[in-house]
């Protein structure tokens, strides 16, 4: 049975489901617990776990993802809530030197199965400081894994998952999701790490991306249904690992590839893909791999830029036909 | 400079700005819900006396910076409020051109160095501005503004140290308004004396009553007069209090409407306008002309931010570098 709820119903459900299995998950963040979640993700929480599991911080990044760190050394298993990753930033000393090289450098003493999640990318007219996408960033550093789910069924598969690993794990969710709504089952059930999902299958052209502007693929998909171009679109779901079999096969049956990315073009997810694709999957190609990112920028306020920044699904239509030699 | 009497003029330009300040953040709120202004927007009400208090101690050359409650500041500092309205509309006829947005106010011909959305960000700046005037040679002071919820940030803390190793010419203004979004000051710290975080650093440090402009500028004053005779910086905790949720969508159900009722009873436009009154510092008249001049000027930069456009998608490449001929990566 399954029945439809909202992206942040799934989180508190995955996180919550969780922590009733194991006594040492906790979740800790700012207004996580009597705020319910600056986003109320945590709705809930604080009420049947009580404050010794779910715990406001002060706005003190560097020291409760540490905290965090430091306490998965000793045993537990902590879910540390961003408001959004761009406060990440002031933590990520602790992310990257402790939480994703520990194990390796003690020698195998110490793996952290920690949880970092919250919303990533843009969300409106926030401005530079409050939009940017850095998925490509963490993924780009070994020892840790990245998932970005698009959708509530998703998140709560991927989170529970994330929760039981036993190496660090972010979940980058998206403020503009968090009000989404999808079937998610009653029962449980979780969703593999590293593997990606086909949302919608076709034959002429592979469109690879990954939250929340996937959507903007899909509508790309529909629009070029009615005009006989039929695509298939990949959500990776991690980027960290990347399912590249699946990718793989599907540019070895359409013969063409566009990827979709919320991310600024140099070093990103699209590009990493496109490097692999070229080299497993040369002969197949039809065309010159496209990149459709953000703009080479920061994020500015203006409505006018941020459809500028952005990338949408009208590019994706245009290049999808540039790849099929289309005018 | 020697201290200064709060005369009649004071006390009437203090009425006037703060009327002023009070009157534009009220609209900007009424423009975010008719959604002309988007995203976050942290309004003022309520903390007025700080900033008044503070402009009084200030001299030419003087500088400022703090968080993201950065509308009024820059009006403060001389800044045309019809610009900072048309940077809240995202218009190109505003302070940076609509790239910044509420959170990121800026001038530099005026001194106000922002306007930053990274809690406790601005913190090191602030330090880094007043090494900048020492480093020349000049005797200007930094007013380091931020928010109690930010003292508890990394960059507060180094920053305390390094500028008392450094004897940098720099105030650090804790506006404590009781609140980091739904967090209060109680739930942050083991003790809620925010002042004593200067302590530890031997620092000069103390608690203000931030709803009354006198009382800010008696500790301001001092403060910078040590800072730019090279007495190095100070820790105030301005104690006051914002009347608005965090930003539009906060419901608020951290506190009570009696504890907001009790603030506004201590506020300080009216405590600036009972003084006027009692001293008959003006007429009901002239108290008028000054109700009516407020709402003018608030409507006029209305018009000014309705009027003025977007700014062009192309700008987007605008001031990313200084370099002109920076070569972007273009999408493929
Ligand atoms: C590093 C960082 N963490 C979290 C946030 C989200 N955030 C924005 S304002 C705020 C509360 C700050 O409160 P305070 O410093 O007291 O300032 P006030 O809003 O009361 O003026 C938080 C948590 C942020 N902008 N930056
Ligand atoms: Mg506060």
């Amino acid at each position: 049975m399954s029945r439809v709820i909202q992206f942040r119903e799934a989180v508190a459900e995955a996180m919550s489901e969780e922590m009733r299995r194991d006594e040492n998950i906790y979740l800790m963040g700012e207004e996580v617990a009597e705020y319910n979640g600056a986003y109320k993700a945590s709705k809930g929480m604080l009420d049947e776990f009580g404050p010794k599991r779910v715990i406001d911080t002060p706005i003190a990044e560097l020291g409760f993802a540490g905290v965090g760190v430091g306490s998965a050394m000793n045993g537990l298993r902590p879910i540390i809530e961003f408001m959004t990753f761009n406060f990440s930033l002031v933590a990520i000393d602790q992310i990257i030197n402790n939480a994703a090289k520990m194990y390796q450098m003690s020698g195998g003493q110490f793996n952290i199965p920690i949880t970092f999640r919250g919303p990533t990318a843009s969300a409106g007219q926030l401005g530079a400081t409050h939009s940017q996408a850095f998925e490509n960033w963490y993924a780009n550093t070994p020892g840790l894994k990245v998932v970005v789910p698009s959708t509530p069924y998703d998140v709560k598969g991927l989170l529970k998952s994330a929760i039981r690993d036993d190496d660090p794990v972010l979940v980058m969710e998206s403020e503009q999701m968090y009000g989404d709504k999808g079937e998610v089952p009653e029962e449980e059930y979780t969703l593999e790490i590293g593997k990606a999902n086909i949302r919608r299958e076709g034959k002429d052209v592979t469109i690879v991306s990954f939250g929340k502007i996937i959507k903007e693929a899909l509508k790309a998909a529909e629009e070029l249904e009615k005009e006989d171009i039929s695509c298939e679109v990949i959500d990776l779901r991690t980027v960290r690992p990347i399912d590249y079999d699946t990718i793989i096969q599907s540019v070895k049956k359409t013969n063409r590839m566009v990827f979709l990315e919320e991310a600024w073009p140099l070093g990103s997810i699209a590009t990493e893909v496109s490097f692999v694709v070229q080299r497993e999957a040369f002969d197949f190609l039809d065309a010159p791999i496209r990149r459709l990112t953000t703009t080479d920028t920061p994020m500015a306020y203006a409505p006018t830029l941020v459809d500028a920044f952005l990338p949408n699904a009208k590019q994706v239509i245009d290049a999808v036909k540039g790849v099929m030699y289309i005018s | 400079m020697p201290k200064k009497k709060i005369t009649k003029s004071v006390y009437l330009k203090w009425y006037e700005d703060m009327l002023f300040w009070r009157k534009f953040e009220d609209k900007a709120a009424a423009l975010y819900i008719q959604q002309k202004i988007r995203g976050f927007l942290h309004l003022y009400n309520g903390q007025e006396a700080v900033l008044a208090g503070s402009l009084l101690a200030m001299e030419k050359g003087d500088k400022m910076i703090t968080a993201y409650r950065n509308h009024v500041q820059p009006i403060g500092m001389g800044v045309d409020p019809k610009k900072i309205m048309a940077e809240l509309m995202g218009k190109v006829t505003g302070t940076s051109e609509g790239n910044g947005g509420s959170m990121h106010m800026f001038s530099k011909e005026h001194h106000f160095y922002g306007g930053h959305g990274i809690v406790g960000g601005q913190i090191p700046l602030g330090a880094g501005l007043a090494f900048a005037d020492k480093y020349a040679g000049r005797k200007n002071v930094t007013l380091c503004y931020m928010g109690d919820g930010a003292v508890r940030q990394g960059s507060f803390h180094e920053t305390m140290n390094l500028a008392m190793l450094w004897n940098l010419p720099v105030v650090f203004v804790i506006e404590n308004n009781g609140y980091a979004m739904g967090t209060s000051v109680a739930r942050t710290a083991n003790h809620t004396d925010i002042w004593k975080l200067g302590l530890g650093y031997e620092m000069p440090c103390a608690p203000v009553d931030g709803m009354d402009p006198v009382k800010v500028y008696d500790a301001m004053y001092e403060a910078i007069d040590r800072a730019r005779n090279e007495g190095g910086p100070t820790l105030l905790e301005v104690r006051t209090y914002r009347y608005k949720g965090h930003s539009m969508s906060d419901a608020q159900h951290y506190r009570t409407k009696d504890e907001v009722a009790e603030y506004q009873k201590k506020d300080p436009i009216t405590i600036v306008l009972d003084v006027i009154k009692d001293k008959k510092y003006a007429s009901k008249k002239e108290i008028e002309e000054i109700d009516d001049r407020v709402k003018e000027l608030v409507n006029e930069c209305v018009e000014f931010g309705e009027e003025s456009d977007f700014p062009d998608a192309s700008n987007i490449y605008a001031h990313v570098y200084k370099q002109e001929d920076y070569p972007f990566i273009k999408n493929h």
